[in-house]
């Protein structure tokens, strides 16, 4: 007699196929979980932010603010100055009269600033993880366990550097290149600051730093650690503002580096921007990674790796999976899989410790999203999307899948920057490659299978900075990362990453 | 008795392991310092251009695919190859009203640079890549991977040893190349395409093109399927042209300021980085 099905799996087949069978009935429950949301009780902003410049706060002249809102409930958090051509300028010069000393500082104290601010972040870390999902509407688990922690991190590991810098450049003899322009995104606030200012200040610059203006709350709790770490007065300043800020900090001819991360079309126009001037640069830009599966991958493990690379952080991830290919013997067998995994995905409060995907980042991006989907629709592709209840409030967009697409299909071929993720299917390798690399972008890339030597095959065919292989969107500061193509100059972590912060002599 | 009528060469493009002609059919005299013709050669066009980059990028992953060692050894072949012609060379390049010492001299360095950088091919992977220790249970590097098609802007000085040094230092690391020799005296550089015909440098990966740099460098520094500019002492105005150029694809963009080709900073594995892509490689450790 055959057993009775326990649970409403959507297999076929009786036999099991994985450790996961009856999880649907499982995450039926979960769906009538018991929030658990953070507290933000402890949790107290200020009205106004000013701009950190020279080692103090400073309003804007003129200025009336642009309110921080809180994507998940529409909330104003705060408001934010903006920087005019003034505030910039003030925040160059002092980061100019602030290189000379800090180069002359002995390295092993420099990165003893720097080993500090690892350790203050560390203490004060779960304030900035809750301040990072209130401000940028990211799950508290990413913001608490892998955000934050990756900062101090950063910090420590840039930290040893800053006396060991003649073994990174064997031969030469590196030097700082003197004040940098920083302009970070919004998707990795605090995140970002530290992937730009950590490798700089270890090789002996100072630095600008320009958060997004949807996000720059965690830049300025970071400004009053820099205060209370005691890093001397302009080696570290933050001007607040949207994109004339941006520019003013890009054309100011006492900036000598430009280190930006952001969409492809903006670094152009800053590559551009600093033709004839020779201001080094550094680009980290968008992406469309293929994830690639194999029909001899750990599907289950597959599933959930492609379900972290494209949802991470609601996908607003530049080097997210967002063309998934998979083999065409596997396919129907995995969309089934994928799909019911994005049902259990639970969408809604940020600082609920429950919730997979939080709120989109702002309204103007949730209205791209859906841009995208209606024109993924428009050009004739099938949309599948969880059917999560949303919060009525707050900017939010449930999971979505899309089959019946090719590569000249808008969805394949844009940068969406939301969870929305693309299926096509390939039946060899080269035909898997062929698709992978059919993109002007080069920041990532997945492989999953059972054997090794198709990932160093695949791999090495991969036109990406970043291989993720049976895994997908991880970080450390030890590791270098970076785009191919129009995905970006230069690298960010490991040794690779203090390259564009030094003159070699 | 009559006195013997030499043969002339003629100066072809080098393309795609071809020698052709410009496809405008239009030549231009190249001429010494005193102002003295020496021979016309091809004044390429953008059609030209287009038919270079073609073959360059056809030609590349077969190149960077082959094994470091064989890379060596192929570009060894090619600093024998050029020993072979010394004579040839040194000649050519009095042509242009150079000393014989100082073409002796160019020629030797020329030599040793493709020694120089054949001897780079197995080794920038152990430089300049690595076994990154993260903070969790994964196998992590990272190693170095050409940029893909790069084009070369030389400069008026060191015809030949320029030309080596703008091949040598691109195709080391696994790109393709296409240069732009010295627009007065290419010459030198287009007899190079012969020696590197007769090395087993695979057609298409070294691509030579003579003519008037105002006339073939923003089709070339503009080609959306060109991935690295490299110029070499170019005007500053011609720098920003490079440098916008390149920014509408993101191209890697090197300016490389050099007087005689003898500076230390040409023969560095530094020089090959500026065209090379760090990839990184993640994998989960477990049983």
């Amino acid at each position: 007699m055959k057993p009775m099905r326990k649970d409403n799996s959507p297999e076929d087949s009786d036999k099991p196929s994985s450790p996961n069978r009856g999880f649907a009935e499982i995450t039926a429950r979960f769906k009538n979980y018991a929030p658990a949301p953070e507290s933000t009780a402890s949790i107290q902003l200020k009205e106004h932010y000013g701009h950190y410049i020279n080692g103090q706060m400073v309003a804007s002249e003129h200025d009336h603010g642009i309110d921080s809102i809180n994507p998940a409930t529409e909330e104003v958090l705060a408001k934010i100055a903006v920087g005019g051509e003034k505030e910039v300028d003030m925040a160059v010069q002092a980061a100019k009269k602030a290189g000379k000393s800090w180069r002359a500082l002995p390295a092993r104290e420099r990165g003893k600033v720097l080993y500090r601010l690892a350790r203050m972040i560390q203490e004060r870390s779960r304030e900035l993880a809750i301040v990072e999902s209130m401000d940028g509407g990211k799950p508290i688990r990413e913001s608490r366990d892998v955000d934050v922690p990756l900062v101090a991190a950063w910090f420590f590991y840039y930290a040893g550097w800053a006396d060991k810098l003649a073994y990174a450049f064997p031969g030469r003899t590196p030097e700082p290149v003197g004040v940098c322009g920083q302009i970070i995104p919004w998707n990795f606030p605090l995140l970002m600051l530290a992937w730009k200012i950590a490798p700089a200040l270890a090789a002996g610059n100072t630095v600008v730093l320009k958060p997004a203006e949807t996000t720059s709350l965690t830049a300025m709790i970071f400004s009053e650690i820099c205060q209370d770490a005691e890093v001397p007065p302009g080696v570290i300043n933050i001007i607040t503002g949207a994109a004339d800020t941006g520019k003013a900090l890009i054309h100011h001819p006492d900036v000598k580096k430009i280190a930006f991360t952001g969409s492809t079309a903006v670094g152009k126009w800053i590559q551009k921007a600093v033709a004839g001037t020779g201001k080094k640069y550094s680009l980290e830009l968008g992406g469309k990674g293929a994830n690639i599966i194999f029909e001899d991958a750990a599907l289950d493990q597959a599933v959930e790796g492609v379900i972290n690379a494209i949802f991470f952080n609601q996908g607003h991830v530049c080097c997210a999976g967002a063309r998934l290919l998979v083999q065409e013997s596997i396919q129907d067998q995995f969309l089934k899989k994928l799909q019911y995994r994005m049902q259990s995905l639970i969408v809604g409060d940020p600082l609920d410790k429950n919730t997979d995907i939080g709120a989109i980042n702002s309204a103007s991006q949730k209205s791209r999203i859906e841009g995208y989907i209606q024109t993924g629709l428009r050009e004739g592709a099938t949309l599948y999307q969880s059917h999560q209840s949303l919060p009525s409030k707050g900017y939010y967009c449930s999971p979505a899948l899309f089959t019946n697409v090719s590569q000249s299909h808008t969805v394949v071929q844009e940068e969406i920057f939301g969870p929305v993720l693309t299926v096509q299917t390939f039946r060899t390798p080269t035909e898997a490659l062929e698709k992978a690399n059919n993109t002007p972008y080069g920041l990532s890339g997945g492989v999953w299978t059972d054997k090794g030597s198709k990932i160093f095959k695949a791999g090495s065919e991969i036109r990406a900075g970043v291989l993720w292989s049976n895994t997908f969107n991880k970080f450390d500061p030890a590791s270098p990362f970076g785009g191919y193509k129009e995905s970006g100059v230069g690298r960010e972590g490991g040794l690779h990453g203090l390259y564009p912060y030094v003159n070699l002599k | 008795m009559s006195e013997r009528i030499n043969v002339l060469k003629t100066y072809k493009n080098y393309v795609g392991g071809q020698f052709v002609r410009s496809e405008s059919g239009h030549t231009y005299p190249s001429v010494t310092k005193n102002g003295k013709k020496l021979t016309q050669v091809c004044r390429s066009t953008r059609k030209d251009i287009r038919d270079a980059v073609t073959a360059a990028r056809s030609a590349q992953p077969g190149w960077a695919s082959k094994t470091a060692f064989n890379r060596g050894q192929i570009m060894y072949r090619l600093a024998e190859m050029l020993e072979s012609q010394r004579a040839h060379f040194i000649g050519e390049l009095t042509l242009s009203g150079m000393s014989r010492r100082q073409a002796t001299k160019e020629t030797d360095a020329s030599v040793d640079r493709f020694v120089y950088y054949a001897g780079w091919t197995d080794k920038y992977s152990q430089v300049f890549g690595s076994v990154n220790p993260v903070a969790s249970p994964y196998f992590n590097f990272s190693n170095p991977e050409p940029v893909g098609v790069t084009a070369v802007f030389c400069h008026e000085k060191s015809p030949l040893l320029g030309t080596v040094t703008a091949v040598a230092c691109t195709i080391a690391g696994g790109n393709s190349t296409i240069v732009i020799p010295s627009e007065n005296f290419p010459l030198p550089a287009l007899s190079l395409g012969e020696v590197i015909h007769a090395s087993d440098v695979p057609a298409g990966v070294v691509n030579i093109l003579s003519g008037y740099h105002e006339e073939v460098t923003d089709p070339l520094a503009s080609h959306m399927d060109v991935n690295g500019l490299l110029s070499f002492k170019s005007h500053s105005e011609v720098q920003k042209r490079l440098a916008e150029h390149a920014s509408e694809n993101i191209k890697r963009n090197h300016h490389k300021d050099w007087e005689d080709g003898y500076e230390d900073s040409l023969e560095s594995p530094y020089l090959m980085m500026e065209f090379m892509e760090i990839k990184t490689t993640w994998h989960p450790v477990g049983y």
